[in-house]
């Protein structure tokens, strides 16, 4: 008999599973500056390589000379395109089956364009290369506004054009102009326009979202080291993706993928912006394999802004109909998109405009239409997901508008105008119009949570009573509901229909238990920040009943780890948090094994406890899964091979839909155009909760974000393509300040396919958010006749509302 | 963001600060807490082939309060002026003003001589200095001179100090009556949308003197005189703060930037110096 005093309760505790609000085992390193960025990565005989960029947006690169460059103390090569063509690297590969230039091979086409890349000894030396590099250009008509560009003569990219320069067919079918680059449609147009055409209620708006940028804080960069003895090449880089980099390289270098290694360091934040494949990681690759020295290329903060993935930049014209009583009908959404000079999107192969067919949001609408339009213009690529699943956040700002304006035209309440139309928790699977089948829900109870905390009906008051002040001088403040329900599509995603350059989007996890009852577990995803060493730990201890604080997670080394498409889109936990759980019960079913062999019973006599095998019935006779592990390096047991080691490769049955219900409160100063967040309530149900304190991070992590889209934050140009935000003086970033304090909240809707029912949560808040907070100050206004005004709601656009409101007298 | 190189040098005192300038004539710029010049020097804006700091030059810092005036050194921070009580006694607005500069590790560094040499229109002690009526002491090859606020700024990055010039002392007549700096700016860390410095003094209830200034809003701070006399003699009433605002918007000349344009640089600026005054008159 073992002398076990431990209550079942005190064992629970220890092991720190799902549901506890485990401390983050990163942040003794982030705290203490001990983090490893690529940055700190310094080897021996490093060079570093930087860009000459194109100081015009759209131009013909007439000659590079390099000779003062290359004069240069510690300049030792400098690229142009010319050099990388003999390699075929002058144009890579995008992720949306374009092409882009690597340096600018005859033209450029965005301001910041990479022209040449200068090596030297350090980065101080390739600076003053930089300067020395004289580029003769011949400016070009600059087109950056996509409406202009798609009735434009001007043919932005030889290679959309045949020699009698009709438009060729692009990646997702035909092009209709030398600019245009996709269409895609999703639901039904002729039904769709039956039903608006007859419809009792219309009501339309034109929004524009504007192009913004993800600005994580560690920006972009690599080192490359092509070791010419073993012929392997290692790539360290801030990639979201590490794996699908492996795959990219390979691919376009003609390297093997053995003879490759990508590993993401610690990274300083992602959110979409390190996803992609950018110039600085091709040339640092052919730059280590010229000079067969290390070479590291890290942006700025203007080169970051500039010319690295933005995200956003969605012309979006909306019609949604309704009966009197406001039950919607039919929903019609056409999107000119805005992609820049090269079609660079993060977006599965067959989704060209992402999950923007999430747009039907919450509600069920039976019948709908979405139609999207790439374009080219004379800015930056991109158009990634910026902390949201691909394009969600635009879909969900374009239903949560459509429904504040189909409100106002109906003269009805908005909260009860959602309410009448949430897909009912009975619905659930449900099929969308736009072809998603949703996995789980419950809307209303969600919705009456939180309307029921923040008082809504004590808040309408007050600003009605508001209202009547300011009518009567006594205020100069208006107040502002902001509303929000939103459903995420994440988890991306079932490999029949999700894939990225032909890569299924399935994610993984391998598992070793060592000899003394820890363990190892290596993952295909890569955390930004998110804190995956706590978390899938979590969900580990709870399947194998180890202590979490015993359990190593790594990620990030394509060496080490199994392969995975890595962590963007609230993937992480869907994918291969699903992957983390099943691998978990592999180890737990040979354990059983162990502990039934051990026990001296039969398999089924023994059940798992915590983290035990129990002899059924008898719960004095039992093996801890401590025990266990031993047994399986020590025993020679009949039947079994020795080690307890798993690995799962999890391919999604369906998305995870997470949702929630926002709501803020603000008060604006109308002669200002300030506004203040007074209150902000966030609910948010992911399904099962691994985290609550990682989960209330990540919520106030997306709605500081949110809040700066919403109220500032923006990539702008002016007409001749230059870019007008290039630093943080202009590019709106949040601090601690400008923040609210912010209540978070939640329901539990566990999803019904997913191992431990959990949903991700990293976008939710974000994709949210924006609404939130633009509901809030639109609504401010609407007691005045305001309907519909674009983001961002900076100091003067909320100052011009009022003022073509008529509110400054 | 790489500056071009550059030779630093560390002098002791003001003679070999100006050794230096008169060596290396154009080459040569004096620097203070950095934190204007150095993001210049990164975007390649402004190249300094020869670089001397302040840090070590004795006789440079110091608050004095006087009898009837204070006395700054040029070296003096933000934040030692928002930590010296005597001086938030003597003239609460200069702590008020300070505290809505940039942050504070900025103000760690910045320095009242760099910010009022630096002739950036978006700086915000220029103005509050005119609005002050303090005086700049200069010292250069020849000797040492004074030139006031209210003179000392020609267009943006142009002021009456001569390339070889240093600003050593700002000194401020002990102000009166009520103050209020009042700031619009988008975040922390953010020049002024519009920015108003007032001291204005009453006698019953009447306001006997008003000094107002203006920042960024023209490409040097904005006294303006007319604004200040059109409330002295009258109760500081709605009429008064018409006038005031009417004659400041006729002085002030924005530019549309990312902040916003020009018709709202000008509505707001209204605001914000009614405001300012508002609040003035309150403290006076
Ligand atoms: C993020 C950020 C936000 C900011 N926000 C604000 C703000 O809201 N309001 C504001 O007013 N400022 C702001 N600043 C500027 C900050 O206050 C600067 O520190 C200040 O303007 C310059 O002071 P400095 O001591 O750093 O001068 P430096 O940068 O060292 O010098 C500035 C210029 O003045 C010259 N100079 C300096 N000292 C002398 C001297 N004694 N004699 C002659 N010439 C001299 C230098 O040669 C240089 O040309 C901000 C700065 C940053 C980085």
């Amino acid at each position: 008999m073992k002398d076990d005093v431990e209550s079942r309760e005190d064992r629970v505790g220890k092991l720190k599973g799902l549901g506890c609000s485990r401390k983050r085992v990163e942040d003794a390193r982030f705290t203490q500056g001990k983090g490893n960025y690529v940055d700190d990565i310094k080897l021996d005989g490093m060079l570093f390589g930087d860009f000459v960029r194109s100081p015009y947006a759209h131009a013909k690169v007439v000659s590079i000379n390099t000779e003062e460059a290359l004069k240069v103390p510690g300049v030792l090569a400098v690229l142009t395109a010319k050099d990388l063509e003999p390699l075929g690297l002058h144009w890579m590969p995008t992720l949306a089956g374009d092409k882009q230039m690597v340096l600018a091979d005859g033209k450029v086409l965005f301001q910041g364009q990479e022209v040449a890349f200068v090596v030297a000894e350090d980065r101080y030396a390739a600076a003053d290369g930089i300067e020395a590099v004289e580029v003769e250009y011949e400016e070009l008509p600059v087109l950056v506004n996509p409406f202009e560009a798609l009735k434009s003569d001007v043919v932005l990219r030889e290679d959309t054009v045949d020699e009698n320069g009709a438009p060729k067919d692009g990646a997702h079918g035909p092009r209709k102009h030398h600019n245009h680059i996709f269409t895609w449609e999703a639901g039904d147009r002729e039904t769709t326009e039956q039903v608006i055409g007859e419809a009792e209620v219309v009501a339309t708006s034109d929004m524009y979202y504007h192009r913004t940028h993800p600005c994580p804080l560690e920006t972009c960069g690599c080192v490359a080291s092509m070791d010419k003895v073993n012929g392997k090449l290692t790539l360290w880089g801030t990639f979201q993706a590490p794996h699908a980099i492996r795959t990219v390289v390979s691919l376009i270098s003609g390297i093997e993928e053995h003879n490759i290694r990508v590993i993401s360091p610690d990274i300083g934040g992602g959110f979409g912006n390190k996803v992609g494949a950018y110039p600085g990681y091709v040339c640092s690759v052919v730059a280590s394999i010229v000079t067969g020295k290390p070479v590291k290329w890290i942006e700025d903060r203007m080169d970051n802004l500039m010319t690295t993935a933005f995200a956003r930049d969605y012309h979006m014209t909306g019609r949604i109909s309704a009966t009197k009583e406001g039950k919607i009908t039919g929903l019609h959404c056409h999107v000119t998109a805005d992609h820049g000079g090269f079609d660079a999107c993060a977006d599965p192969t067959k989704f060209p405009a992402g999950f923007m067919n999430i747009c039907t949001g919450s509600y069920d609408i039976p019948t709908a239409y979405l139609e999207v339009e790439g374009v080219y213009t004379n800015k930056a690529p991109g158009g990634v997901s910026y902390r949201c699943s691909f394009r969600v956040t635009e879909a969900v700002y374009f239903i949560e508008r459509m429904i504040e304006v189909l409100a106002i035209k109906l003269n009805m309440d908005a909260a009860e105008l959602r309410r009448i139309n949430f897909i009912r928790k009975e619905q659930f699977p449900y099929k969308a119009a736009l072809g998603w089948e949703y996995d789980s829900g419950d809307y209303h109870t969600a919705w009456d949570k939180a309307l029921k905390t923040v008082d809504y009906e004590g808040l309408r008051a007050e600003q009605a009573q508001r209202v009547e002040d300011f009518k009567a001088g006594k205020t100069r403040k208006l107040m502002g509901i902001g509303l929000s329900f939103f459903t995420e599509i994440v988890g991306a995603g079932p490999v029949k229909n999700c894939d990225i350059l032909g890569l299924g989007m399935f994610d993984s996890c391998e598992i070793r238990i060592h000899p003394t009852g820890s363990a190892i577990a290596r993952l295909g995803t890569i955390s930004q920040g998110q804190g995956h060493a706590t978390t899938f730990a979590q969900i580990l201890a709870s399947e194998i009943g180890l202590p979490a604080d015993s359990i190593t997670i790594e990620e990030g080394d394509t060496d080490t780890a199994p392969y995975g498409l890595g962590t963007y889109g609230s993937r992480s936990t869907p994918v291969a948090g699903a992957a983390t759980a099943l691998a978990g019960r592999k180890i737990r079913a040979k354990a059983q094994m162990i502990a039934a062999y051990l026990l001296e019973v039969h398999d089924d006599d023994v059940e798992f406890d915590v983290d035990r095998f129990v002899v059924k019935g008898a719960p004095e006779r039992f093996k801890t899964m401590k025990e266990i592990a031993f047994a399986a390096y020590n025993q020679a047991i009949p039947g079994i091979e020795p080690g307890l080691e798993a690995v799962s490769y999890y391919d999604p049955p369906n998305m995870t839909y997470p949702f929630g219900a926002y709501v803020c409160v603000m008060d604006i100063d109308v002669d200002t155009g300030v506004p203040e967040i007074r209150r902000f309530y966030a609910l948010d149900d992911c399904g099962t909760r691994i985290n609550p304190m990682i989960i209330e991070g990540q919520v106030h992590g997306g709605l500081t974000e949110a809040l700066a889209v919403a109220l500032g934050q923006e990539i702008a140009y002016d007409d001749m393509g230059n870019v007008k935000t290039g630093t943080l003086m202009d590019f709106f970033l949040p601090t601690a300040w400008e923040v609210p304090n912010y209540e978070t909240d939640h329901t539990v809707t566990p999803s019904p396919h997913h191992p431990i029912g959990a949903k991700g949560v990293g976008e939710s808040p974000h994709v949210g958010g924006v609404p939130c907070f633009s509901n809030a100050v639109q609504d401010a206004f609407r007691a005045f006749g305001n309907v519909h005004t674009n983001m961002p709601h900076d100091h003067w656009r909320i100052w011009k509302t009022a003022h073509e409101l008529g509110l400054h007298g | 963001m790489i500056p071009a190189s550059f030779e630093y040098y560390r002098p002791k005192d003001i003679a070999g600060v100006l050794a230096l300038l008169r060596d290396h004539g154009d080459d040569a710029r004096v620097m203070a807490g950095g934190h204007s010049l150095i993001p210049m020097m990164k975007l390649r804006m402004a190249e300094v082939p020869h670089l001397i700091d302040l840090q070590d030059v004795a006789g440079l810092g110091g608050i004095e309060v006087g009898e009837s005036s204070i006395r700054l050194g040029a070296m003096v921070t933000q934040t030692e002026i928002i930590g010296h009580d005597g001086l938030a006694q003597a003239a609460p607005i200069l702590r008020e003003a300070a505290l809505q500069i940039a942050d504070p590790q900025v103000r760690n560094m910045g320095t009242v001589g760099g910010n009022v040499a630096n002739g950036d229109p978006g700086n915000d002690m220029p103005g509050l200095m005119q609005c002050l009526d303090a005086v700049f002491t200069l010292v250069g090859q020849d000797g040492e001179r004074q030139v006031a606020a209210r003179e000392f700024y020609d267009a943006a990055y142009m002021t009456a100090r001569e390339d070889d010039e240093v600003l050593t002392a700002v000194t401020i007549p002990l102000p009166k009556g009520g103050h209020a700096y009042e700031k619009q700016k988008r975040k922390i860390g953010d020049y002024a949308t519009a920015a108003a410095a007032v001291q204005i003094t009453r006698e019953g209830g009447s306001c006997t003197a008003a000094s107002i200034a203006m920042t960024n809003l023209s490409d040097t701070p904005v006294f303006c005189e007319e604004a200040g006399a059109a409330l002295v003699g009258t109760s500081v009433d709605t009429a008064a703060l018409d006038a005031a605002v009417a004659a400041m918007q006729a002085a002030i000349d924005p530019s549309e930037d990312n902040r916003g344009p020009v018709e709202f640089k000008r509505h707001v600026a209204g605001v914000i110096l009614r405001r300012a005054i508002e609040r003035a008159w309150s403290r006076a």
